[in-house]
């Protein structure tokens, strides 16, 4: 539902975007927005956005694989894909940032207490820049499932977080990545607060043959729109 | 033909040593003679402050304008991203920005855009950030004028504590901040 005037509920009538509010992911409800949201109109300080937002990225900081003395264990993959904006076009140049767990399910973060070990050959953060087609790519192992505490018996479905700038502050995105025929899909509320199905299945990569290396790592393949800057925002008409 | 736009979803608890490995909090070094200092604590909804944020900022130049890169780069890009301690604390190092002009011709107030990000948003929470010294640009600000309640529209107007301003957001109850969705316009 909408209201009428400068002012909509601005959450729930989106339903290819999770709702601020999701009971079922518990941290939500402290912290969700309550009153509505302000409507705001397009103007140069959200179709314009930062050039670039770090200092220089490193030759490896695309390879989670090779940023230590040894190789991390688990399932090297390769991850790869095009960012493209909400009319189809490339979007070139941009800044992509991904973070993980390790193969046994975990981070490398001091508040990270699951009992699981660490990887000394894995911190499991990378970056890179798209090139002129929108192309990325990440090598790195596969994440493994890891408990929470949101409720009795909890898994996260193995996943990687993705950071986006796009062309646009409004284009800025956090997302997560996750793999094809996880168990663990229909017990998420994280992934299950995008209400529309098709919509989920735009977070699940695809296995791709041909971005398999033979005898090395299997390839997943995980393209990424973003809001555009004509792009129009599509309302719930079903 | 409608964009088949990848959802959003939250930045989980573990994004530090991914996204906050450097620090990008100064936007201009503390010395520089126009510097501004922008500071704030993020609030729950049980009035708990919220130690595991990250705020980005983006804005105009001096000038009143975006990607207005100087001729020494990387002095000023108009972008800045700070997260939260555990008092739920953030803080920039700016410059305050020129009034910038809408599509329509209209004269919008100094602002920064903000984007927060934490555990336990799904995506990310879209403010404005004002000036305290600019009473009659933020009474003609059209953003500022389209917000009814005059209890939510003071929450995007940052307030003058000694050298700094102040700039507390708070994500739910009576005090909640104004946020924003954008409209196609």
């Amino acid at each position: 539902m909408r209201q009428q005037g400068s002012s909509g509920t601005g959450d729930a009538y989106r339903e290819d975007q999770p709702p601020y509010l999701y009971p079922d992911y518990v941290a939500t409800r402290l912290r969700a927005p309550k009153k509505p949201l302000i409507i705001l109109p397009k103007t140069l300080s959200d179709t314009t956005g930062p050039a670039y937002g770090r200092g220089p990225i490193g030759e490896l900081d695309n390879d989670l694989t090779r940023q230590h003395s040894g190789e991390p264990l688990g399932e090297r993959i390769i991850v790869t894909g095009r960012v493209l904006d909400g009319d189809g076009r490339p979007v070139r140049n941009s800044l992509i940032e991904i973070w993980q767990a390790n193969a046994a399910g975990r981070y490398t973060h001091r508040l990270d207490r699951h009992p699981a070990p660490l990887d000394p050959n894995f911190s499991g953060a990378g970056r890179c820049l798209t090139d002129d087609e929108g192309r990325y790519r990440f090598v790195t192992v596969k994440p493994g499932a890891y408990p929470w505490k949101n409720h009795e018996n909890a898994w996260r479905p193995a996943h990687i977080h993705l950071s986006l700038f796009g062309e646009a502050f409004r284009s800025r995105l956090i997302t997560q990545m996750y793999f094809p025929g996880d168990p663990l899909f229909e017990y998420d509320p994280i992934f299950q607060s995008v209400r529309d199905e098709k919509a989920r299945r735009r977070m699940i990569s695809a296995f791709d043959l041909e971005t398999t290396q033979p005898e090395w790592a299997l390839g997943y393949r995980f393209d990424i729109v973003l809001e555009g800057r004509n792009a129009i925002p599509m309302e719930n008409h079903k | 033909m409608s964009p088949e736009i990848t959802p959003s979803q939250t930045i989980g608890p573990f994004f530090h040593d991914a996204l906050l490995d450097e620090d990008r909090s100064e936007l201009v070094p503390p010395d520089h003679p126009e510097a501004v200092r922008i500071e704030g604590a993020l609030y729950d909804g049980a009035g708990e402050p919220v130690p595991d944020a990250m705020v980005e900022i983006w804005q105009a130049s001096a000038a009143g304008r975006y990607n207005d890169l100087p001729p020494d780069p990387g002095i000023f890009s108009g972008f800045g991203r700070s997260g939260t301690d555990a008092g739920g604390r953030f803080s920039f190092v700016t410059v305050k920005p020129g009034p910038v002009h809408g599509p329509d011709g209209s004269l919008h107030a100094p602002h920064v855009m903000v984007s927060i990000f934490a555990r336990g948003l799904l995506k990310r929470l879209i403010t404005r950030i004002y000036f305290p010294d600019e009473e009659q640009a933020n009474a003609n600000d059209p953003v500022l004028s389209s917000i009814e309640d005059p209890k939510l529209r003071v929450t995007l107007i940052a307030r003058e504590e000694g050298a700094v301003l102040r700039f507390d957001v708070y994500l739910q109850g009576e005090d909640q901040t104004a946020f924003f969705e954008f409209s196609d316009q």
